[in-house]
């Protein structure tokens, strides 16, 4: 790994060409970027992102929402109908895949089964005529950079999941792309390998120091990663900044649902407002606004407990109380209650 | 799961009747076949019946050697099918696998051709011979089995190996051919780095399936190949002609060759495979 990031590290000396490297603002910008497949509503409708330089960018959303069209058009796999895409400031829209300086890591990852691991990641070289010797000599070190060396011969079929998935990382990662696509890359793996493999993610690019935009329905995989969070919802952007301020200041209820954690009210004054689930108590108190309602739901997360409160008008809130509070007073389904925040804690939607 | 059904629960009379439907079956297929490759060993005196006169190769001799009552022209016919055979066999991979190919996207107008070249399957094969047959005649030109015969056969193995095609070509991820598009592959290094490995076992069973139904195919060919018969043909011929167990002698030898054909494919597939990992495995 060490030495893979010694031969990537650019020969010293040349101040010039590193200056012109640098002299982009942004790794990749959409710009009202639209994609119709037929007369119906677009798949992609209108949208606008800049990705700054060296940013770990998840795009969020439920299925369907348009994230991973978005990623494809990044891509190439997928025509713009309308709109520019630029990746280092270059215009790209219409270039084929391989000019456009990204690289794609696919969802089922499509490493090629009849190609052991080390030819894999070598293909691209030899695509471009890059002897067997130097290729593979090449290949072995982003394998290497990966953990992957040691099974360097194996076949796709030879290995588990997140194997293959590291192998199909150094496949994309030997093309020096400017910006690297992942489409679900974590889905397909178990929860326990999916923290470890996203933590591998996350190291990887600020190593290498390019952009890598992730497509994913997790929002705890999104927050946990994302310098950048995007949130998709039919066909266009909800919200996109820090993971921070996504998650303490959603601008809309749609984002404040869909992160989680968060339960929508209705503000004295009119309007909505979301409060953090963590923020809710259990019982009335002076000062603090209350809802009625019945629990319906009591959830034991290990550090904290979920009480869901169904109130009158069917709307379901959340209190996520520490374990302690929970059993010194511990509540049952069907039990009424109030359930209580401070007005302070209200953030107003839009 | 497989304990479950091992240990606590019995087999409802439903699955009986199948097998005992299914063991009739395979007696019917293969009993007949059986005692026609029995026969093939009839003694020189024996006839095309039961019982047996003594056991000897006498009729396989007789085949051999080209001469005696009841041969007709059997080596030339089986040549003949065999190069029909053959060149048939290399057209439908080729056309089936470039025509598949270009199924993988949808283009306008792929319904129509796909359900038309399907029809030809369901044609009454007799007639597509008979009008191939006639239109060479309208047009003055003369049957040929390189012309003619190899059509009249393609219209018969092409629709098999399309959908052979297809089947392969369903279970091709099209994840692969965009990986190797991003990768930078040309269309050219995409189908020989790609795809065709990929897919080379499917092939090579399109190529199978064109083989043998060019060789067993009569109705299509019969009017089509010109001069001299082909194997079924000749086939024919001598069982009308009520002839001797040379018909067995036949019978048996071509369905060794099938068999060794059918072998030796999987054989093909399998080193593929078992090189593939013994490579990787070094």
């Amino acid at each position: 790994m060490t030495l893979a990031l010694k031969t990537e590290t650019p020969p010293p000396a040349p101040a010039k060409p590193r200056q012109v490297t640098q002299s982009h603002r942004f790794d990749a910008e959409l710009v009202a970027v639209t994609k119709r497949y037929g007369p119906g509503a677009p798949a992609v409708d209108n949208i606008s992102l800049r990705i700054p330089r060296g940013s770990y960018c998840c795009l969020l959303g439920p299925s369907g929402c348009g994230k991973s069209t978005t990623l494809r058009m990044l891509a190439g796999h997928e025509e713009v109908s309308d709109g520019a895409i630029l990746i280092h400031d270059q215009e790209i829209t219409h270039a084929p895949p391989v000019a456009r300086g990204t690289s794609m890591m696919f969802q089922d990852y499509a490493l090629f089964p009849h190609l052991s691991a080390l030819d894999n990641v070598a293909f691209s070289l030899k695509v471009q005529g890059v002897s067997r010797a130097e290729r593979r000599a090449k290949a072995k070190e982003y394998l290497e950079l990966v953990q992957m060396d040691h099974l360097a011969e194996r076949l796709p079929s030879q290995m588990s999941g997140g194997q293959q998935q590291r192998v199909a990382l150094a496949r994309s990662l030997i093309t020096r792309p400017k910006v690297l696509l992942l489409d679900e890359p974590l889905s397909a793996l178990d929860p326990f390998l999916r923290i470890r493999m996203r933590a591998e993610l996350k190291r990887i690019q600020k190593e290498l120091g390019i952009s890598f935009i992730h497509v994913t329905h997790s929002q705890d995989e999104a927050l946990a990663l994302a310098d950048l969070v995007v949130v998709m919802n039919n066909a266009v952007i909800m919200q996109a900044g820090a993971a921070r301020e996504v998650y303490e200041t959603p601008s809309n209820a749609f984002v404040a649902r869909f992160l989680g954690g968060h339960n929508v009210v209705q503000r004295a004054g009119g309007g909505e407002a979301s409060v953090r689930a963590d923020q809710c108590v259990i019982g009335a108190r002076p000062g603090l606004r209350s809802l009625p309602g019945t629990v319906s739901m009591i959830e034991y997360q290990g550090t904290a407990v979920r009480v869901s409160v169904t109130g009158t008008d069917d709307e379901e809130l959340t209190a996520l109380m520490p374990t302690s509070a929970f059993f010194n007073d511990a509540l049952e389904l069907g039990q009424s209650v109030m359930l209580s925040w401070d007005p302070a804690d209200e953030h107003p939607l839009a | 799961m497989s304990s479950y059904t091992r240990t606590s629960r019995k087999r409802p009379l439903s699955f009986y009747l199948l097998a005992g439907l299914t063991t009739l079956f395979l007696i019917y297929v293969y009993a007949p076949m059986a005692c026609l490759y029995i026969l093939s060993f009839q003694g020189p005196e024996g006839g095309m019946s039961f019982p047996m006169v003594g056991w000897s190769t006498h009729w396989f001799q007789t085949l051999f050697s080209g001469e005696g009552q009841g041969l007709g022209d059997v080596p030339s016919a089986f040549q003949r099918s065999i190069r029909l055979a053959a060149c048939t066999a290399v057209l439908t991979l080729v056309i089936s696998v470039t025509a598949g190919l270009a199924y993988r996207r949808k283009f306008p107008g792929s319904g129509a051709v796909f359900y038309a070249a399907i029809a030809s399957m369901v044609l009454p094969g007799i007639f597509v011979g008979f009008g191939i047959a006639l239109m060479f005649n309208l047009l003055g030109w003369q049957v040929n089995w390189f012309t003619s015969g190899i059509g009249a056969q393609l219209t018969w193995t092409l629709p098999f190996g399309l959908l052979i095609m297809f089947i392969v070509l369903g279970r091709f991820r099209s994840s692969y051919e965009e990986a190797a598009v991003d990768l930078g592959a040309s269309a050219s290094q995409r189908f020989r780095w790609v795809i065709l490995p990929i897919i080379l076992p499917g092939v090579i069973g399109i190529a199978m399936a064109g083989l043998t139904s060019s060789y067993e195919e009569t109705a299509r060919t019969s009017l089509n190949v010109g001069m001299g018969n082909t194997m079924p043909m000749e086939v024919m011929g001598l069982l009308n002609a009520a002839s001797t167990p040379v018909l067995f002698a036949i019978g048996t030898l071509t369905t060794l060759i099938s068999f060794s054909l059918i072998i030796l494919s999987l054989v093909v597939v399998s080193q593929l495979a078992k090189r593939r990992s013994m490579r990787t495995n070094a």
